[in-house]
């Protein structure tokens, strides 16, 4: 287990901690932008140990919970046509659409496998040649490469019966948009570990800059998030603003650009809808005019009604870290990860679901 | 016009889903409200209303443990074993769990048109050593055959029958405040072995699924500690976590777990941190938990890592008077969460 239970080592996480409070003087609100985050923070219990000064806000970075409840509704159309194999990562499953859920589809006969990596569906493509195989290709940064390698990989093999349906969203149009918000109360980021090593930190130089705010690449281990919050706290209480890295063993300025490549080899950049926020501009990735054959939104006709929110559900304010899970009046009693009213609690990674699952009694009850 | 009228009399109870799904099988909340609001509440009876993995029958003088259980698996030999070996095992082990010492089986298949002789015969032969290692005789049986389609290659029924041990007084009731929770070996090892063969998200891994029984060591753990063992229980599907919810649930106390001291081999945690997984979750079938009296815990661990299937045997936790029917989890950083009981099966997640 190297470079897993050093990252966990409570002693060491103890000392980080104890520096964390000698440093911290005022208080200060630092959002953590991935799910991943949010889930390692709850999950190892570190928001119940950190100062009273420092309040952590749980930002949109869970793919799952963004995905629009449209596209869903697609996938779940898709997925109930005549020879039609629909593949997906595992957690898209049980994300109700608006009247039901992939894995319900599947209960009801449709063909829907769980996959844990997109090129797994070309090899399905290959082996049934009557059947068109469709991959719901959800994710930030993090999953574009491989989503992209199997339509090249698909193209290769002259494959005419794969196809995507994409949902792809992109981390530094989502905090140019939560900076631009008026009501953003955020002091520091710490940035995704996972999306910055495809991506690389280049493109936050632009963002501290314009919004003088701290940004600090970081991890999704215990120590490693109890480090970024210290590099963040010694940036706000000196009064600097700057791009950090915390997770040097992972991350390199450039990113992955042999990813990079085969990312923009395929996609086009383009506006995007987040489910519980909104249409960021220039926020996702689409499939570009030369692989649009392998788009399942172009390949098939998918006439269906677009769906309203649920609106009782406050997704729009947790994600903009403006509210905390437990504030709202239907967390946990409407709301569970059984019956989610909408996008935080449908996924283990989004911030209503990982408070259900993994706060104290207290928080959970109340 | 019998049939219409009981059905009349026996209003369907209001379930919130129209439908089976995978998840009423995965041993989790589903599955619960299939059972408690509808097999439990129809059938109710003093030994059904135990919950226990079987029921304790009494014949005059003797007590006869009694347990059943149906395996379906894809795909039928994994690493490590196959379905005939699991359905011996698991029905033995179940009958063990009740303080009983399994003697007789039955077995029931139904077969899928177009399985390979080879195949059937190879289980079959899974089944004959499982039986002798485990001390059980297969004793009656039958044979289904369905049409191609129908079935998944095979499926197996064993039922389980055997004496409870002179000393055994496993019940539920016997649970009391500060009583020990005793895990016999490395957890989510078969959970992990069964994820690593599934078609579409096979990876190269040495884990084999720790199918074995577990009636030889509850037997004499019982020799040894008798009426201070409270409860067995396998954490099968469902995990640790759903059976340890059910036994909060059922003794209306709270269990506190150590997280440091849940025992998970490193290659499996690897694995579970991969696919984004919680070992909790992930079934189990050589596993099984004891719930001790305190002042026998350390004897009883002690004694328990002498048996080469339990060499990894910790106390993972307690019982406690607080947060009633609920399970807790503490890690050394000091952080406290709540272990909730699975909705469904755990899909592996994106990143």
């Amino acid at each position: 287990m190297k470079y897993l239970s050093e990252y966990r080592d409570p002693k060491l996480a103890k000392k980080v901690l104890q520096e964390i409070k000698k440093t911290v003087t005022q208080p200060c609100n630092i959002m953590e932008i991935c799910g991943g985050q949010t889930h390692s923070l709850v999950k190892n219990g570190i928001l119940n140990v950190l100062p009273d000064e420092i309040t952590m806000l749980h930002g949109p970075g869970c793919p799952v919970c963004v995905t629009p409840l449209h596209l869903i509704d697609k996938a779940i159309y898709l997925s109930e046509k005549e020879n039609v194999i629909l593949c997906s990562f595992g957690d898209m499953l049980r994300v109700p659409g608006s009247k039901k859920s992939l894995l319900e589809a599947k209960a009801g006969g449709a063909d829907v496998r769980i996959l844990y990596s997109p090129l797994e569906a070309v090899t399905l493509a290959e082996k049934n040649p009557c059947k068109e195989v469709i991959f719901f290709a959800v994710g930030f940064e993090t999953t574009a490469p491989s989503n992209a390698l199997s339509v090249i990989h698909a193209e290769k093999l002259g494959l005419k019966n794969y196809s995507i349906l994409t949902s792809h969203v992109l981390v530094p149009p989502a905090i140019t948009a939560l900076m631009e918000d008026p009501e953003s109360r955020i002091d520091g980021f710490l940035a995704a570990g996972h999306v910055c090593s495809i991506m690389g930190y280049w493109e936050y130089f632009p963002l501290v800059e314009k919004y003088k705010i701290p940004i600090v690449v970081t991890g999704f281990e215990p120590l490693d998030i109890l480090q970024g919050i210290l590099i963040t706290v010694k940036q706000l209480e000196e009064g600097r603003t700057e791009l950090e890295n915390q997770y040097t063993r992972m991350v390199k300025e450039e990113g992955n650009t042999s990813a990079q490549k085969i990312i923009n080899q395929v996609f086009d950049v383009s506006d995007q809808a987040w489910r519980g926020i909104g249409t960021i501009e220039q926020s996702g990735y689409r499939l570009n005019k030369a692989y649009e054959r392998f788009d399942a939104d172009k390949k098939f006709s998918i006439d269906i009604e677009k769906a309203e929110e649920n609106k009782e559900c406050i997704a729009g304010d947790i994600m903009k870290g403006l509210k905390k899970p437990y504030q709202c009046v239907h967390f946990g009693k409407e709301c569970t990860p059984q019956n989610p009213l909408g996008a935080p609690m449908v996924s283990s990674e989004g911030a209503c679901a990982a408070y259900y699952n993994f706060s104290t009694m207290f928080k959970t009850i109340s | 016009m019998k049939k219409s009228i009981f059905k009349l009399q026996c209003p369907a109870p209001k379930f919130d889903f129209d439908i089976i799904t995978l998840a009423h099988g995965s041993g989790g909340l589903l599955t619960n409200k299939l059972l408690e609001s509808g097999v439990f509440d129809l059938l109710k009876n003093e030994e059904l209303d135990k919950h226990h993995d079987g029921a304790l029958l009494n014949f005059g003088s003797d007590t006869v443990a009694f347990s059943t259980d149906s395996f379906v698996i894809s795909p039928v030999s994994f690493p490590g074993g196959d379905i005939g070996e699991l359905a011996v095992n698991g029905t033995v082990n179940d009958v063990a769990m009740c303080g009983g010492i399994p003697q007789y089986l039955s077995l029931s298949f139904i077969l899928e048109e177009g399985l390979p002789i080879k195949e059937f015969w190879d289980i079959l032969v899974s089944i004959k050593y499982a039986a002798e290692k485990s001390g059980v005789k297969i004793v009656t049986g039958d044979t289904k055959v369905v049409d191609k389609g129908k079935g998944d290659k095979i499926f197996i029924n064993t039922t389980g029958i055997g004496r409870i041990h002179p000393e055994a007084e496993i019940d539920i009731n016997h649970i009391k405040e500060g009583d020990k929770i005793i895990i016999s070996d490395n957890i989510a090892t078969h959970g992990i072995a069964i994820l690593s063969v599934r078609e579409g998200l096979e990876f190269e891994t040495t884990i084999e699924s720790d199918t074995r029984n577990l009636n030889h060591i509850t037997v004499k753990l019982l020799d040894r500690f008798g009426k201070k063992i409270h409860l067995f229980r396998d954490p099968t599907r469902g995990g640790v976590a759903s059976t340890l919810n059910e036994i909060a649930s059922d003794s209306q106390l709270g269990i506190v777990l150590k997280d440091e001291n849940i025992p998970v081999d490193d290659q499996v945690k690897a694995a579970c941190e991969i696919l984004g997984l919680d070992p909790l979750y992930a079934a189990n079938e050589g596993v099984f938990m004891a719930i001790v009296s305190a002042e026998i815990a350390d004897d009883l661990l002690q004694y328990l890592r002498t048996f080469e299937e339990a060499k990894n045997a910790s106390i993972v936790g307690e019982f406690v008077n607080d947060h009633q029917g609920k399970v807790l989890i503490t890690n050394p950083l000091g952080g406290k969460r709540v272990v909730h009981m699975p909705v469904g099966e755990q899909l592996p997640r994106i990143c």
